[in-house]
């Protein structure tokens, strides 16, 4: 027990402890089934699917929907201070200061935030859940010394914490990734051990150890596998924050410098200084972060509470 | 209550000398380490040379560590290279303009939060409360920095009607005394240059309030739903209690529970956001330091200030945490 | 708990009825769904100083007639129906402040999970004196001296102390003791109690009944126990009201009740009640099925799914037209085709027909889920 962790503590233990309980009267549906099942009646849930769907479309046919190349240098001769071009025939959105595509660069943009996004994700659930299963499936010594680790990352706010990482590791994408990551890491770590022991503690986990079940195979088997729906919820939802968060650290100038891939994040912070003159150019790559985000928030929140049975009404 | 305080202090312990451990490592494992950071990147080798044996960089690492808590336990984290001048006295210096900013984000997101997440709440289903649930959505969705630029560029560059920029306006010649600007003014009488501190903080803290805005709603909401759902509730109404009685004693005092619980959690979110928010404004807390230290690579200055907003963070974290014994009795038994 | 009886509390049939419930119904409505109707035209009266049980499985509509007598309903997705009278009073489509102002004064209710029931963050102290304050105008320390009296009458050891205390710290059933302080904080002249033994061990269930039937016998109380346990009707109940999917299917005096149970269905629950007096090895009758194979009313009779007597007259109905409660002999009234029949002197509870065939009636009461 930690001072800190207390109140941050409570409220990840509490989603861990709700999830993954049977609801009433659906015993013989597997909880994911049926998730799945009223997912798909939830008109808010499938607007979340359909906005992450078209974006991973775009992303992944993105040389064939941009109209032009992202860094090629257009239309240079009429940028002067004080005046981009606005659209015209063949930029429908203008082009940058730079004289580059608008639209083209959204679209390319598109491939490098969902990249960030995910990767900065899947890795920090991956070394979450490898923090939590260690702590919340061996228990005892390594419990408190994993825990302990995990408060004192949590015990530094969010955005500090990834410009702690990102100083050190220098400025490329991949730093980018791991700063954001880093900051997801505790959260998962906490999560799935919670989950993990409000499962270990349950009735079927008792009866399995009763029947002489091996303890790896009731953690393997049973336990982590009936724990992972609040880190499945709680990925989608970081998803939304990482693409956020990837472009709080470009406008700190933490960013990736590498000016052949274009990302929101990078393009919203370097049109700060345009905002007055063309705010188009902000204001694009910001809706483009806000719906993405809206999405995966959208989609994690529904989930969350088609997987939770306290919210069966 | 006491024995609960100084064992929720107790707890602060291992905390904080794991944080000083991971900030120690740090700047250890910063290409150049400590003597560049201290000597900035244009240091010869010979300087970094002396540098080390003058503060015993040669000693073996954990001698190193112990005299670096020594140090850090008397708030000395060194010299700032920009500022020429100690990391603490920087923060110190700063930390009251962020404060202001924080509170007041925070007066506005609990403010309008909770009375706007409890209509909601008893209005289900109205449009009221599905633009509420719309609009905590979107509050999450926004970039601070974003919002702070858009806000600005509307009601300070464009409309005029309120600075876009610092805390103060600089020709006002107010008397510092607490680095409070407006409770400088308030208590030095200076009625302007307190009005005028104030005007200062209108949008930034509108921007930084945002997201703590967003989910107190609906924290506020969910919250209220299942608390006028419970039995206990409806035994107040059994009892013949008036609507106002059972709205303050048993919906109300319940269902702020879980929103005081996120409130603390949101002391990080503002910290983080401080950053963000002060450098679009210009305004001159904490976080516009942080980020000119990293502008300008003090390392300083940036070890010295997360921790000690870390430790900021967890001490709020504390508090909060003995207020949730106060509020719910069920906790102060354990 | 034994079908013991108690002396009975000689009922003043007489009297005016203090409470009056006639054709009650409630329909539930959701959006996107079928409306549900949870309470089916039912009537029953109590007088001052009687004591009537609503019997049920969970889900026959018994404890929303009693919210709905309360008016606790939720307005919303919520109709009404019917008459409820209190004092001769109509309370249905009553203003919201009359009901505050009957409520918890002339007519209170106790529930059953005292835990939930209790807000968790306020002293107990506290929730007995805000009745007071609220009905009876009193204030500061005469509230508190009236609320540490009032525990002390329920049987709460060392109230005061109880007064500063939280509902977690209290037991079970000191809590619904407790809860029924407040309940008679006002001397109400209904009380409706919710399964109010329930949650609790049995030792307490005895205590809390007893408390209950000191109560009506002292004060007068118009008391309506709402319970599934036949044990409680036994101890405590003039007259029994038996609940089917949202209609009342049986009514009668205690005695005749236990003595010679018309419907299929309450010789069912009597017969699914272990008995002292039956010999070792006896096995107990279940009724099969549960309350969710329940047919609507409109097509008959609810319970024909699951009845042993059933015949195809049960069914096969003229739409609309149901099984009327009819007139069973003084003070009885049944609604059912083909009712349990006793020859002259027949020992109580053993129905001439009605327990044929019980190999296969027990599958649908295991424990779900088992399997997972």
């Amino acid at each position: 027990m930690t001072a800190l962790g207390d109140v941050r503590r409570r409220r990840i233990d509490e989603l861990a402890a709700r999830a993954g309980q049977v609801p009433e009267g659906e015993g013989g549906v597997s909880l994911t089934r049926s998730a799945v099942r009223r997912l798909r009646r939830d008109p808010v849930a499938i607007a979340g699917a359909v906005i992450v769907v078209v974006f991973l479309l775009v992303a992944a046919l993105a040389p064939l929907l941009a109209p032009r190349d992202p860094v090629t240098q257009y239309l240079l001769s009429e940028i002067r201070p004080g005046s981009i071009p606005g659209p015209r025939e063949g930029f429908p959105l203008g082009v940058d200061n730079l004289g580059r595509d608008l639209l083209s660069r959204l679209v390319y943009g598109s491939r490098q935030s969902l990249l960030i996004g995910f990767v900065s994700t899947v890795l920090g659930v991956v070394v979450g859940m490898a923090l939590g299963v260690l702590a919340g499936g061996l228990g005892g010594w390594v419990d408190t010394v994993v825990m302990r680790f995990v408060d004192i990352l949590l015990s530094i706010p969010g955005l500090l914490m990834a410009i702690t990482v990102s100083v050190l590791l220098g400025q490329n994408q991949y730093a980018l990734m791991i700063a954001i990551a880093v900051v997801q890491v505790p959260v998962f770590a906490r999560l799935l051990r919670g989950s993990m022991l409000a499962q270990r503690g349950s009735d079927y986990a008792l009866a399995a150890r009763a029947l002489g079940v091996r303890r790896g195979r009731i953690v393997f088997g049973h336990v982590l596998p009936n724990s992972l729906s609040p880190v499945i919820v709680q990925a989608t939802l970081s998803l939304a924050t990482a693409i956020i968060e990837a472009a709080a650290l470009s406008f700190l100038g933490l960013g990736d410098p590498d000016i052949s891939r274009p990302e929101w994040g990078a393009m919203l912070a370097s049109a700060q200084d345009f905002l007055s003159i063309r705010p188009a150019l902000a204001i694009w790559p910001a809706v483009c972060i806000i719906v993405v985000a809206l999405g995966f928030t959208l989609l994690g929140e529904r989930l969350r509470e088609a997987l939770d049975p306290k919210f069966r009404r | 209550m006491l024995r609960f305080t100084v064992r929720r202090l107790l707890q602060l312990v291992p905390i904080l000398l794991g944080l000083s451990v991971l900030l120690f490592a740090w700047l250890r494992a910063l290409p150049g380490g400590p003597a560049q950071a201290a000597l900035g990147e244009r240091a010869t080798p010979e300087d970094i040379e002396q540098y080390n044996r003058l503060f015993g960089l040669d000693q073996p690492i954990w001698i190193q560590y112990l005299r670096f808590l020594q140090r850090a336990v008397t708030l000395d984290f060194g010299n700032s290279t920009q500022y020429g001048r100690p990391v603490t006295e920087v923060f110190f210096e700063r930390f009251p303009g962020t404060i202001e900013l924080t509170l007041a984000a925070m007066v506005f997101a609990i403010g309008v939060g909770i009375p706007l997440g409890y209509v909601a709440a008893r209005r289900y289903g109205s449009a009221l409360d599905s633009a509420s649930v719309v609009g905590s959505l979107l509050g999450v969705a926004v970039p601070v920095f974003f919002l702070a630029y858009l806000l600005r560029l509307l009601f300070a560059v464009e409309l005029g009607w309120l600075p876009g920029s610092g805390r103060q306006d600089v020709r006002i010649d107010a008397t510092r005394i607490t680095n409070f600007y407006v409770l400088d003014g308030l208590l030095t009488r200076e009625w302007d240059a307190a009005w005028d501190a104030l005007l200062h903080l209108v949008l930034p803290a509108l921007a930084l309030g945002t997201i703590p805005l967003a989910i107190i709603v609906r924290i506020t909401r969910a919250s209220v739903l299942d608390v006028v759902n419970e039995d206990y509730v409806r035994t107040a109404n059994a009892k013949g209690l008036s609507a106002a009685t059972v709205r303050r004693r048993h919906v109300v005092r319940n269902a702020l529970l879980p929103v005081s619980t996120t409130i603390g959690l949101q002391t990080g979110l503002l910290l983080s956001g401080a950053v963000l928010t002060e450098t679009v404004f210009a305004f001159g807390g904490v976080g516009l330091a942080l980020r000119d230290a990293i502008t300008y690579r003090d390392f300083a200055i940036l070890q010295g200030f997360i921790l000690l907003l870390a430790v900021v963070y967890v001490l709020v974290n504390l508090l909060v945490d003995i207020s949730y014994g106060v509020l719910d009795p069920r906790v102060r038994v354990r | 708990m034994s079908i013991e009886a108690l002396p009975p509390a000689a009922p003043d049939r007489s009297a005016v009825p203090v409470l009056e419930v006639e054709e009650l119904t409630v329909t539930f409505t959701r959006r996107g769904e079928r409306p549900t109707r949870a309470v089916d035209g039912v009537s029953f009266s109590v007088a001052a100083g009687e004591t009537i049980g609503l019997v049920g499985e969970s889900g026959c509509g018994k404890s929303v007639t009693s919210l709905a007598v309360m008016g606790l309903l939720p307005r919303r997705g919520v109709q009404v129906g019917g008459s409820v009278r209190f004092n001769g009073a109509e309370l249905i489509g009553a203003p919201d402040r009359t009901l505050r102002e009957l409520r918890g004064a002339d007519m209170a209710m106790v529930f059953q999970d005292p835990l939930s029931s209790l807000n968790p963050t306020v002293p107990i102290g506290t929730q007995v004196t805000e009745v007071l304050v609220e009905h009876r105008d009193m204030s500061g320390k005469r509230a508190v001296a009236e609320a540490a009296d009032l525990l002390d009458r329920v049987g709460i050891p060392d109230p005061t102390r109880r007064l500063k205390e939280y509902p977690h710290q209290l037991s079970g059933g000191m809590r619904q003791r407790a809860l029924i302080a407040m309940a008679l904080a006002c001397s109400p002249r209904l009380l409706i109690a919710d399964e109010p033994t329930t949650a609790l061990d049995v030792t307490i269930q005895a205590q809390i009944l007893e408390l209950l039937r000191e109560l009506v016998v002292d004060t007068g109380t118009a008391l309506v126990m709402i319970t599934h346990d036949l044990g409680v009707v036994a101890g405590l109940c003039d007259r029994v009201h038996v609940m089917y999917a949202g209609k009342v299917i049986e009514t009668a005096d205690r005695h005749e009740l236990f003595a010679r149970p018309r419907q299929p269905y309450t010789g069912g629950l009597l017969a699914s009640v272990p008995r002292l007096d039956a010999g070792r090895g006896t096995p107990l009758t279940p009724i099969r099925g549960s309350a969710r194979d329940a047919i609507p009313w409109a097509e008959g009779c609810a319970f024909a799914p699951r009845c042993d007597n059933a015949q195809d007259d049960c069914l096969t109905e003229v739409a609309g037209s149901t099984v009327p409660l009819e007139y069973d002999g003084p003070g009885r009234e049944l609604r059912c085709r083909h009712p349990l029949t006793y020859p002259r002197q027949t020992p109580a509870g053993a129905p001439s027909s009605g327990s044929t065939d019980s190999g296969s009636t027990s599958s649908g009461s295991t424990a779900s889920g088992a399997g997972r």
